[in-house]
């Protein structure tokens, strides 16, 4: 059994492309290879910057020969027949068997397709792995035809086993495979010839580069955590950092470096963040302090000088950068303390879309929907108000020009700067959560508030210009922000109507179109935590069905108590009782609604239902009144025995009409209940 | 493969001592050494040596310094690395030889960066340029975390896909030259060899003209008069572009480079008038369109002329 590798290797791959590259080279070659006969034992896809690699362990050394029977035309069919069979299958006349078949004599012909040996198989499989490469941009060089994410310099392929290897042969436009590579682009830039996969990993390895991104990954995370420890420090963890980092070194060494004194001051967010944008440094942390004081930085070279000129470079760029951002600083608090006018000024002129008009617009109208939300979330209207008309000021500060993502963060500290309430700066800081289904829902009263009135005028202000999402376009980001609805009021407990909120934000947008959105989202948000999309249908067909809370509540209820046996039994109960009504009613042209009497009842089991139904009914009404639902839903579930017994002991439809009214009116009665709490009919099983 | 190490020699001692080392390895290269281009442009890629040039069939090997202007990037002099006017160093090579990373690696050794001791990565970066409607993939170079170079192989230029790829280095010399020099403000930074008999600063040469720019750019400058000639530049680009390729004479001869140079203009009048604040978020979009509506039938006539390795061009 063959083993396979093949490395191509190229110009620096872009480090956040290189975990994708790797999968889709596994599945491509993988995949082709299975398609094509051929089977293995493992496969692992490793990168550096300068290359992707495949390993293949136990790859069969061929395919198999297949042989396969089709019948064709009768032997005294016409020769045009014939001849149509001899083209489709390949053969010749005197190939093919006459066998008898129960119409008579016919043709057959039996294809056989002998096996490939595997270098051919995999040679073909490659070539068309890399021209069919799903790189998201990919590019052409010199005067090649041939794209790759950067130039594409040369191709292992080799299949070595017990006798040796062998390279597999293949070019692709002028690059053909071979068995050599080439170590670190400084430290070991020398051919390396390899004979298989242990062997290239650990030549490799001596020509000062570490194949696995995953080593990599981890030698950075010991080697940084030993320098910090040293000094006192902890590294504050960052894991997308770490993945890119080890994307752009093939030999990593890690070098720490010191804060200047002067820039301590600057708020941690922003030395995490310069630090880590501009340099892809990783933050230091003094815990005494609770300070960032220092940085990691990944040097992709061990140097005669042990990196001291590296760390020295590395160290006059943050001090340009950090001064930078001390500038930006130093004028945003001047202008923070100043109270801000002059941002919000500027926002006038910054569109936000071009039928929605500018940000100063938007704001006023999320400062005023923030005051409408703010009794419901008991939330004081005037910090509500004062929150969104400054939650979004810092879009004009310099400090958030330079760092998008520091967006509300820097909120906060200038409105604390500006002397605001704490919840006033909270809620600049927390109003764009939460930004994703794992992001923390704020809780702060005046914060939901603001993070509502945000959404809500979003949402609602794109529906009543019509730009809604379409498939897999979301440009705005839709369906995040109704989401994040979602989750405020649910975690939130925040009792409201979201027609009457959807009017407030924006007259001009469809409510029932909106709430249809919402209902959506919520069928996808409750789908996650286990409740079924029929169970939600069932309750969605309940008035108040724009009180999510209330709906949500509905609808776990339900779901708990369709996982018992009581609830499954109870369901078939309900949906036996409304089929034979919607029979009778259709048949007969009337509704039965009323007038059940327990005096024409005829047997004791009629007679316990009218009883059961006679105690449950309230207390069912009752707990739905107090929306405790848990309480109502085991109510009508208590119904499930009388159910289970008068079905078992009594014939609806009997000759006797005033019977058979009797019992369909008590029917009616079973349905009702089902209804306070949902639309049974709508939940299958 | 040419070891950097090869071309090592004592470190560069002043500005244009770096920027003589870049001349001659490059013209070492093979690189045709031009001469900057005689308008304000925003970077070096805009002389017509890389804009045209990399459109076409034909082979192509140029380097230069380029004076780039920026006006919103004045700061009268004051900021330590942020000019309204500097030098950009341009190499551009068509087709983009398959050893276009060494050599640029050999570059940095000629001016003193030995890779042996430095830490010098080539980070993703794509480069565009909405206003030429172009762009191509890269990196930017970094040195120590510092970038140091723009590393591009153009795959469209002007909307024409670039068959073959030019391969494109920029150096902010500047900024390159403060590292190697170990200089902290631009202004300090030694110009000629500072054992001369008259020793420049960058300063002593620049500094009374970073002054007087930013004051014109960000307050002085007649915006009513750039509007105009905006108008102007683009009328004439429209006219030159529309007229008859066929002279008096009877002779071929489409005029892309006087086009294209009132397309420069263009864009540097649209960068003056961003610099005084006068052009609204939503109109900029609209200028750059314009302005690369310009470059692109700019590009359209260049590619059917002779230097473009059209065939038969001038005598069509």
């Amino acid at each position: 059994m063959p083993d396979l590798l093949i490395e191509l290797f190229s110009e620096e791959i872009p480090a956040r492309m290189q975990a994708r590259a790797r999968e889709d080279l596994k599945k491509l070659v993988t995949g082709g290879l299975v398609e094509a006969g051929l089977t293995y034992r493992s496969a692992g896809a490793f990168s550096t910057p300068r290359r992707l690699a495949l390993a293949i362990e136990g790859l069969t050394a061929q395919s198999p020969t297949t042989r396969e029977e089709r019948k064709g035309p009768r032997t005294d069919a016409p020769e045009a027949a014939l001849e149509g069979f001899l083209r489709s299958t390949g053969l010749l006349r005197e190939q093919l068997e006459a066998r008898d078949d129960k119409k008579g004599q016919v043709w057959f012909a039996v294809v056989t397709k002998p096996g490939r040996p595997a270098a051919e198989i995999v040679a073909e499989v490659l070539e068309r792995a890399i021209r069919d490469f799903p790189w998201p941009k990919s590019m052409r060089w010199g005067s090649g035809s041939l794209r790759w994410v950067r130039p594409l310099h040369s191709i292992i392929c080799l299949l070595s086993d017990e006798a040796g290897a062998s390279v597999v042969p293949l070019e692709i436009d002028g690059i053909r495979a071979g068995n050599t590579t080439r170590g670190h682009r400084f430290m070991a830039p020398d051919e390396i010839a390899v004979s298989g996969f242990d062997d290239y990993a650990a030549k490799l390895r001596r020509a000062r580069v570490m194949l696995d991104p995953a080593e990599r990954e981890a030698a950075i995370r010991q080697e940084a955590a030993n320098l910090a420890f040293a000094r006192g420090w902890e590294i504050v963890p960052d894991e997308g950092l770490l993945t890119e980092v080890a994307g752009l070194v093939e030999w990593p060494v890690a070098l720490m470096g010191a804060i200047e004194d002067r820039f301590l001051s600057l708020p941690p967010e922003v030395l995490q963040t310069s630090m880590k944008e501009h340099q892809k440094f990783f933050s230091a942390r003094n815990p005494k302090t609770g300070r960032i004081e220092g940085f990691v930085t990944v040097a992709n070279i061990e140097t005669a000088d042990h990196g001291e000129t590296i760390l020295k470079g590395n160290q006059r760029v943050l001090a340009a950068r950090l001064s930078d951002a001390a500038f930006f600083w130093e004028n945003d608090l001047r202008e923070a303390k100043a109270g801000m006018g002059d941002w919000a000024e500027g926002l006038r002129s910054v569109t936000f879309q071009s039928k929605l008009g500018s940000q100063a617009d938007r704001i006023a109208r999320i400062a005023a929907l923030a005051r409408e939300i703010a009794p419901l979330v008991g939330a004081d209207a005037d910090q509500a108000e004062q929150a969104a008309r400054v939650a979004k000021l810092d879009l004009r500060s310099a400090m958030v020009g330079e760092f998008p993502e520091l967006q509300g963060i820097m909120g906060r500290y200038y409105a604390l700067a500006a002397g605001l309430p704490e919840p006033v700066a909270d809620a600049a800081r927390d109003h764009y959560s939460p930004l994703g289904p794992s992001d923390a829902v704020p809780s702060a009263p005046v914060s939901v508030s603001v993070a509502l009135a945000d959404k809500l005028d979003t949402l609602a202000g794109f529906w009543a210009i019509d730009e809604k999402p379409t498939g897999s376009k979301d440009p705005f980001a839709l369906r995040r922000a109704a989401l994040g609805v979602i989750r405020l009021v649910l975690v939130n407990g925040v009792r409201a109507n979201l027609g009457r909120t959807f009017a407030m934000a924006c007259p001009d947008a469809d409510a029932a179109d909106l709430l249809a959105f919402f209902h959506d989202r919520l069928k996808v948000h409750l789908r996650d935590q286990g409740i079924r999309h029929d169970i939600i249908d069932a309750v969605l067909a309940m008035p108040g069905n724009d009180d999510l809370v209330l709906l949500v509540n509905r609808a776990t209820a339900l779901s708990d108590v369709l996982k018992t046996e009581d609830g499954t039994n109870l369901l078939q109960g309900l949906k036996r009782a409304g089929n034979i009504l919607a029979q009778a009613e259709e048949k007969d042209g009337v509704e039965y609604s009323f007038g059940a009497d327990p005096k024409f009842a005829e047997t004791d089991e009629e007679r316990s239902l009218f009883a059961a139904l006679d105690k449950a009914e309230p207390a069912i009404r009752e707990a739905v009144r107090l929306e405790d639902f848990q309480a109502a839903t085991q109510g009508i579930a208590s119904l499930r025995a009388p159910i289970d017994a008068f079905f078992e002991a009594v014939q609806i439809n009997t000759d006797n009409q005033i019977t058979r009214r009797n019992r369909l009116n008590l029917l009616s009665r079973i349905r009702e209940a089902g209804r306070l709490i949902a639309d049974f009919g709508r939940i299958e099983g | 493969m040419t070891s950097p190490k090869d071309n090592q020699t004592a470190k560069p001692v002043c500005f244009q001592d770096v920027i003589l080392r870049l001349q001659s390895y490059w013209a070492a290269q093979g690189c045709a050494v031009l001469q900057p281009y005689d308008m304000e442009v925003g970077a070096g890629t805009f002389h017509p040596a890389t804009t045209l040039r990399s459109l076409g069939a034909r082979p192509w090997a140029a380097a230069y310094v380029q004076p780039s202007r920026r006006p919103t990037d004045g700061r009268y002099g004051e900021n330590p690395n942020r000019l309204q006017h500097y030098y950009q160093y341009q190499v551009i090579i068509k087709p983009s030889p398959p050893n276009l990373q060494e050599l640029y690696l050999g570059s940095l050794a000629a001016i003193g960066l030995d890779p042996m001791i430095h830490d010098v990565r080539f980070v993703e970066d794509d480069w565009e340029s909405p206003t030429l409607g172009a762009w191509g993939l890269g990196w930017e170079v970094w040195c120590d975390g510092m970038e140091v170079s723009q590393f591009t192989y153009f795959q469209q230029v002007g909307g024409h896909d670039c068959r073959p790829v030019s391969g494109e280095l920029t150096y902010g010399l500047e900024r390159l030259a403060m590292y190697v020099l170990g200089v902290e403000h631009v202004m300090d930074m030694p110009f000629n060899p500072p054992g001369s008999p008259i020793p420049l600063r960058y300063g002593d040469v620049f500094r009374q003209a970073e002054r007087e720019y930013s004051r014109w750019n960000f307050e002085q400058a007649d915006t009513g008069m750039l509007f105009q000639h905006f108008k102007d530049a683009e009328a004439e680009c429209d006219r030159i572009l529309t007229a008859a390729e066929t002279d008096g004479a009877g002779r071929r001869i489409p005029m892309a480079h006087p086009a294209y140079d009132q397309a420069i203009k263009a864009s540097h009048l649209f960068n003056l008038l961003d610099a005084r604040g006068v052009i609204s978020v939503t109109e900029r979009q609209a200028y750059i369109g314009r302005v690369r509506a310009l470059a692109k039938r700019c590009a359209d006539l260049f590619v059917t002329t002779e230097a473009a390795g059209a065939a038969g061009g001038e005598a069509a």
